[in-house]
């Protein structure tokens, strides 16, 4: 279990500096809007130009940073003039929220189609789900959210559009795989109902990969809750990073990376025990 | 190969010949402005009409779909060799250097993607040329579209070191680079071909999701990220759907390439 935490942070302290490395090498870093104003004197411009000063060297920045976390500061976002930490605790409850319904009902939607296609077998059953999986695929998350926006449907199910099909082709191999497995076939044999060997024989081998799949499927829908929230114009943590990147906000991106790196690993970390958990015992 | 997966190759294969062939099925270029016909409806000179440039909406998605079919197996190329340098060698040497190539891996896909690409994209100066943007993008994509590919590289090379016929090639006494060159690279092949194809339709979204949000290829070249952004008046779209043609053109290119790559298990009825 410590190691299992301590992998956790390291991997996404790295990730923070990784972002903040990003940022500080990215050309235009230290360059601030606020020195074209004609009305400021030389010594405000001075000012603002040491502020900047403080985090050219990434090194010390980031060290500075890690310093603040231990003692509860995340910082100070230079681009909304706000404490980094206010603008977490005010969008990430959104975000979540998003990214829950997004996540439960894709996984759903996903987990039902995929049943439903191994329960009613026979050619051309999967057709309309196939279809629909396909199509969802091949649109992107950007162009969801523009045609939920257009309906006037919240940005939360648009996530579960991009989630869904992934779910859907992943569940569907793994049932029809675990459906021809050998002892599948000796209960057909021995004259099991349908719904009898699907619950009992073809669900419960692959609940726990299922389970898993949950997981994973966090990491595909933070992805997909950036553009999501910025065409809905959601004020959530997607949306934030993509001011924070567009604005060239160190202490803001370095916060949203470390945050989504923690989510994400925790998401896949729990998928895996889940696992684990579920696996039977050699 | 099914008769569904050759037709989804035609069509691929027809779109991208279309896009080459710009030059000669449309007379405009793709920048040309035509002030008389502002946001003009299709005509016989402007099949799909024009945007509210005055620009030809056929001629831009015709030059925009060779930006978006020649440029995303490109970036699947390079990121598929970044990731074989980087799995194959993991794979191949183990130790130290596999345990530090998995942490990378890691730390890489516990940021979604797109959150990646995104920071590392808008650290970019937005006054960069248009065919500095265009090589910036797709370069990007590449970069940073190699970790999925080289944990699947990573395990596959891992599980062809310890198979047996490299095993008794090691024990012949082959050298390291011959064992490398002769026997591993030709059997990493298929790996590395359906790494590459599984890549070009993520990269075309990739860079439409990117061009929805403004940080994809710059005006005035078109791809379908930037045509895309058409999209965002809904108002004018009831009035003209075929400004939905872009749109269309690249939900069914990457359809056919998906169906092409399917290899999934039938249902046993």
């Amino acid at each position: 279990m410590f190691r299992f935490v301590r992998r956790l942070l390291i991997t996404a302290l790295l990730g923070g500096l990784l972002g903040a490395t990003l940022v500080r090498l990215g050309p235009g870093f230290g360059v601030d809007e606020r020195e074209l104003d004609t009305r400021l004197s030389s010594e405000s411009r001075q000012a603002i130009r040491a502020e900047h000063a403080a985090d050219s060297n990434i090194a010390l920045f980031y060290i500075r940073y890690l310093n603040g976390l231990l003692h509860g500061d995340f910082g100070f976002s230079r681009s909304l003039n706000r404490p980094v930490a206010d603008l977490l605790k005010e969008r990430l409850p959104l975000t979540l929220g998003s990214l829950a319904y997004g996540v439960f009902g894709g996984v759903s939607i996903g987990f039902a189609l995929a049943l439903l296609t191994v329960w009613w077998r026979g050619p051309g059953v999967d057709l309309i789900p196939a279809a629909l999986s396909g199509i969802c695929l091949a649109l992107p998350a950007a162009v969801i959210a523009l045609l939920f926006l257009w309906m006037g449907a919240g940005g939360r199910w648009a996530i579960a559009l991009v989630v869904f099909p992934h779910v859907y082709r992943y569940a569907k191999n793994l049932l029809v795989a675990t459906y021809q497995s050998p002892h599948v076939l000796a209960a057909q044999a021995k004259g099991l109902s349908t719904s009898r060997i699907v619950m009992a024989h073809v669900l419960a081998p692959a609940a726990p990969q299922l389970a898993a799949l949950a997981g994973i499927s966090v990491n595909l829908a933070f992805g997909a809750s950036i553009p999501i929230e910025v065409i809905c114009d959601t004020p959530g943590v997607g949306q934030l990073a993509w001011k924070a990147a567009l604005d060239r906000d160190l202490p803001l991106l370095v916060n949203i990376t470390v945050l989504v790196a923690l989510m994400t690993l925790a998401a896949n970390s729990l998928a895996d025990l889940a696992l684990n958990a579920w696996r039977p015992a050699k | 190969m099914t008769r569904v997966q050759k037709i989804a190759l035609v069509i691929v294969g027809l779109v991208t010949l279309a896009s080459l062939a710009a030059g000669l099925l449309t007379a405009s270029s793709y920048s040309e402005q035509f002030r008389d016909a502002i946001s003009a409806p299709p005509s016989a000179r402007f099949p799909l009409g024009t945007d509210e440039l005055g620009r030809d909406r056929f001629a831009r998605l015709l030059y925009g779909t060779r930006v978006s079919l020649l440029l995303a197996p490109a970036a699947a190329l390079l990121s598929t060799l970044i990731a074989a340098i980087v799995g194959g060698t993991a794979g191949y040497l183990g130790g130290k250097w596999e345990r530090c190539v998995t942490s990378g891996i890691d730390l890489f896909l516990s940021l979604p993607w797109l959150f990646l690409l995104l920071a590392v994209r808008a650290l970019l100066p937005l006054n960069t040329s248009p065919v500095t943007s265009v090589i910036i993008t797709f370069l990007l994509l590449g970069c940073l579209g190699w970790a999925t590919p080289a944990r699947i590289i990573r395990a596959g090379t891992r599980t062809l070191v310890h198979s047996d016929f490299l095993v008794q090639a090691r024990a012949s006494g082959v050298s390291g680079l011959r064992l490398f060159w002769r026997h591993l690279l030709p059997n990493l092949r298929p790996i590395l071909l359906a790494q590459f194809w599984v890549s070009v339709p993520v990269f075309i979204l990739s860079e439409a999701n990117l061009g929805l949000l403004g940080l994809g290829v710059s005006e005035p070249l078109p791809s379908w990220g930037a045509m895309l952004r058409e999209l965002e008046n809904y108002s004018a779209i009831l009035q003209n759907p075929w400004m939905l043609a872009p749109a269309a053109l690249l939900i069914a290119v990457v359809c056919c390439l998906q169906l092409a790559l399917r290899t999934e298990d039938r249902i046993p009825c």
